[in-house]
C-alpha cells in the first residue's frame, strides 16, 4: 500500500470522509485561536465547563427534535450562556469566586443532560451526544461549522487589540474607557458558539479538544499571539486531519481519535517544543556574554 | 485649566470606610503626594479620581476635564506579564486615544514610541517580550507609555516600590519634567524623602484626612504621629455613619 493510499485515498473514495476533513478544518480555524485566548485569560478551564452546560440544552433540542441539528445547536447555545450569565452573577453577587460556581453549575447541567437523554432515547443517542459523529456529519451541519469559524475570525480581527489589552492590563483598558466589559461578553459568546460547533462534530466531552490542546501546544512554538494563533490552527488541522485518517484505517471512534492525536502534539510539543520544552531545559545551550 | 474637587467622598468596601468623608481639590498643574499608613485608603481614592469605583457617598468632580485625559498607573501585581507582547507593542498602547480599537499606528506614532523609549532608558528593547523585563525595566517601560498618554492627569500608584535608586532617579526626573508641562501629578508613596524632595504639595491620609497643602506642615511631626495612630482594622460591629454628606 503506498503512501497515496494511506494519506489520499480515504478522502478521494469516501464523501463521508470529506465532508468530515472540511467540518474539521473549519473548526480549528475556528476553535484554536479562541482556544488561545482563553489560555491567555488563564480560564483554560472554562472551555471544558462551558462545554459540558451544551448538554442539557441539547438534550431539550433531542427531546422535542430528535437527533437534528437546528434544535440541538440552538438548545446547547442557550444553556451554555445561561450557565456562563448565572455562574458570572453568582460569582458576583456572592462570596463563591468564580470557578466555583462554574464547576457546580456545568455539573448541574451535565447530571440534567444525561438523564433526559436517556429517559428519552436510547444508549446510542446518548453516545451521539456525548462523543459526536464527525463522520455523519451532514451538509446542513457542515453550513454551520463552517458559518461559525468564518464569524468567528472576522470578530476575533475586530476584537483583537482590546482583548489582547484586556488580557494583559484590564485595568488599563478599563482608565482609558476601553469596553472590557463588552468585550468579555463577546468572547464569551465565541468560546459558546464554537463548542456548539464543535459538539457537532464531536460531542460534548471532546468539543473542548481541539479548542484547548492545539492552543496549549502553540505556546512551545511562537513567541507572539499571532504565531500563537496561527500555530494552534496549523497543529488542530494536522490532528484533524491524522485522527480521521487513524479512525478510518483502524475503525477507530473519530471523535477520540482526533482529539488523541492533538493530545500527541500537545505532549510533544511541552517535550520537544523550540520554545522552553523540555528539550531546551535539559540542552539549553552554552550561555551567551551579554 | 483641569481641576480635581473632592467633595465629602466616602469610599467603602462592604460599607466599611476606606476613606472617610474626603473634602479638598487638586489644583491644575499641581504635584501632589499621597501619604499615609497601610490601609489608609491611597490606592482607593487613586481608583475613584480615575472612574474605577463609585463612590459610596459624596463625589469627584472633574472640571474641565475627561475621564479618558487622566493616565492611572495602578501598582505592579494588576498587570499580566505572561501575555506575550513586545515591549513597544505594550508602550504604544499609550496612543490609544489616538488610535482606539480598530486605528492604525502611524509612522510618526511609532517614532514617538521609540522617543518615549529612549526617554526612560529603554531604548533597544523595542522587540523584547515585556515577560523578560525587570521590575525596574518594566516599569520603565510603563512611563514610557505614560508619556505617549498625553494626559492632563497623571496618577501614580506607588511607582518606586522594588525599584533600584537609580530608576527611581530616573523615574522621579520624568515626574518633575511632567510638572514642569503643568500637567497634575497626583503620587502614593511610602518615602517621606522623596516626597520632601520632590512634591511640593502632600495629602496625609488615614482613611480620614490628617493634612492636606504645602509638604513642610502637611508633614509635621504631629501630623505624622496622628496618622499612625489610625487604627487598620474594621470594626463588625461599627455604627451606621450619620455625619452629613458634604
Amino acid at each position: 500500500m503506498g503512501l497515496s493510499a494511506l494519506l489520499l485515498d480515504p478522502f478521494l473514495d469516501y464523501a463521508f470522509m470529506r465532508r468530515a476533513l472540511v467540518a474539521c478544518l473549519a473548526l480549528s480555524l475556528g476553535s484554536a485561536p479562541v482556544g488561545v485566548f482563553l489560555i491567555l485569560r488563564r480560564m483554560s478551564l472554562l472551555g471544558d465547563a462551558l462545554s459540558h452546560a451544551i448538554l442539557p440544552g441539547a438534550a431539550v433540542g433531542f427531546v422535542f427534535g430528535g437527533l437534528s441539528l437546528w434544535p440541538m445547536s440552538i438548545g446547547g447555545f442557550g444553556a451554555a450562556v445561561a450557565v456562563a450569565l448565572l455562574s458570572g452573577w453568582v460569582a458576583r453577587a456572592t462570596q463563591l469566586k468564580e470557578d466555583a460556581s462554574f464547576a457546580g453549575f456545568y455539573l448541574i447541567a451535565l447530571a440534567v443532560g444525561v438523564l433526559l437523554i436517556s429517559l428519552y432515547g436510547g444508549p446510542v443517542d446518548l453516545m451521539h451526544v456525548l462523543f459526536g459523529s464527525v463522520l455523519a456529519v451532514d451538509n446542513d451541519s457542515l453550513l454551520l461549522v463552517a458559518a461559525i469559524a468564518s464569524v468567528t475570525l472576522a470578530a476575533l480581527a475586530l476584537i483583537w487589540r482590546p482583548l489582547l489589552v484586556e488580557c494583559f492590563d484590564p485595568g488599563f483598558l478599563k482608565a482609558v474607557g476601553g469596553p472590557g466589559g463588552t468585550i468579555h461578553m463577546l468572547f464569551m459568546a465565541l468560546v459558546v458558539v464554537n463548542l456548539v460547533a464543535g459538539f457537532q462534530a464531536l460531542g460534548t466531552l471532546m468539543a473542548v479538544g481541539l479548542m484547548m490542546l492545539p492552543a496549549a501546544a502553540a505556546r512551545f512554538w511562537a513567541a507572539s499571539v499571532e504565531g500563537m494563533a496561527l500555530a494552534a490552527v496549523l497543529i488542530a488541522a494536522i490532528s484533524s486531519t491524522s485522527g480521521l485518517l487513524m479512525s478510518f484505517h483502524f475503525e477507530l471512534a473519530s471523535g477520540p481519535a482526533i482529539v488523541l492525536m492533538a493530545g500527541v502534539a500537545y505532549v510533544a510539543s511541552i517535550l520537544i517544543g523550540p520554545r522552553e520544552s523540555v528539550l531546551r531545559r535539559l540542552f539549553p545551550g552554552r550561555h551567551l556574554e551579554a | 485649566m483641569a481641576t480635581i474637587r473632592l467633595d465629602g467622598l466616602t469610599l467603602a468596601y462592604e460599607r466599611h470606610p476606606a476613606v472617610h468623608h474626603l473634602t479638598g481639590a487638586f489644583e491644575p498643574g499641581s504635584l501632589t503626594a499621597i501619604v499615609g499608613p497601610n490601609g489608609a485608603g491611597k490606592s482607593t481614592l487613586l481608583k475613584a479620581i480615575a472612574g474605577l469605583i463609585r463612590p459610596a457617598e459624596g463625589r469627584v468632580t472633574l472640571s474641565r476635564l475627561d475621564r479618558r485625559e487622566i493616565a492611572y498607573l495602578p501598582q505592579q501585581a494588576e498587570v499580566d506579564r505572561s501575555v506575550p507582547l513586545s515591549v513597544l507593542e505594550v508602550v504604544a498602547l499609550g496612543h490609544w486615544r489616538r488610535m482606539g480599537l480598530f486605528g492604525g499606528l502611524g509612522r510618526g506614532q511609532l517614532a514617538a514610541a521609540s522617543e518615549a523609549l529612549d526617554a526612560v532608558g529603554l531604548g533597544g528593547f523595542e522587540t523584547r517580550p515585556v515577560g523578560t523585563l525587570s521590575a525596574g525595566q518594566f516599569q520603565r517601560g510603563l512611563f514610557a507609555r505614560m508619556m505617549l498618554q498625553d494626559a492632563k492627569v497623571i496618577l501614580l500608584d506607588e511607582p518606586f516600590t522594588a525599584i533600584d535608586t537609580r530608576t527611581t532617579a530616573d523615574l522621579l526626573d520624568l515626574v518633575r519634567r511632567w510638572h514642569d508641562e503643568k500637567r497634575t501629578v497626583v503620587t502614593v508613596l511610602h518615602d517621606y524623602e522623596q516626597v520632601r524632595q520632590v512634591f511640593p504639595e502632600t495629602l496625609l491620609l488615614a482613611r480620614e484626612l490628617v493634612a492636606w497643602g504645602p509638604t513642610d506642615q502637611a508633614l509635621s511631626p504631629a501630623n505624622l504621629m496622628k496618622a499612625r495612630a489610625m487604627a487598620e482594622s474594621w470594626q463588625d460591629d461599627a455604627p451606621i455613619c450619620h455625619r452629613p454628606a458634604a
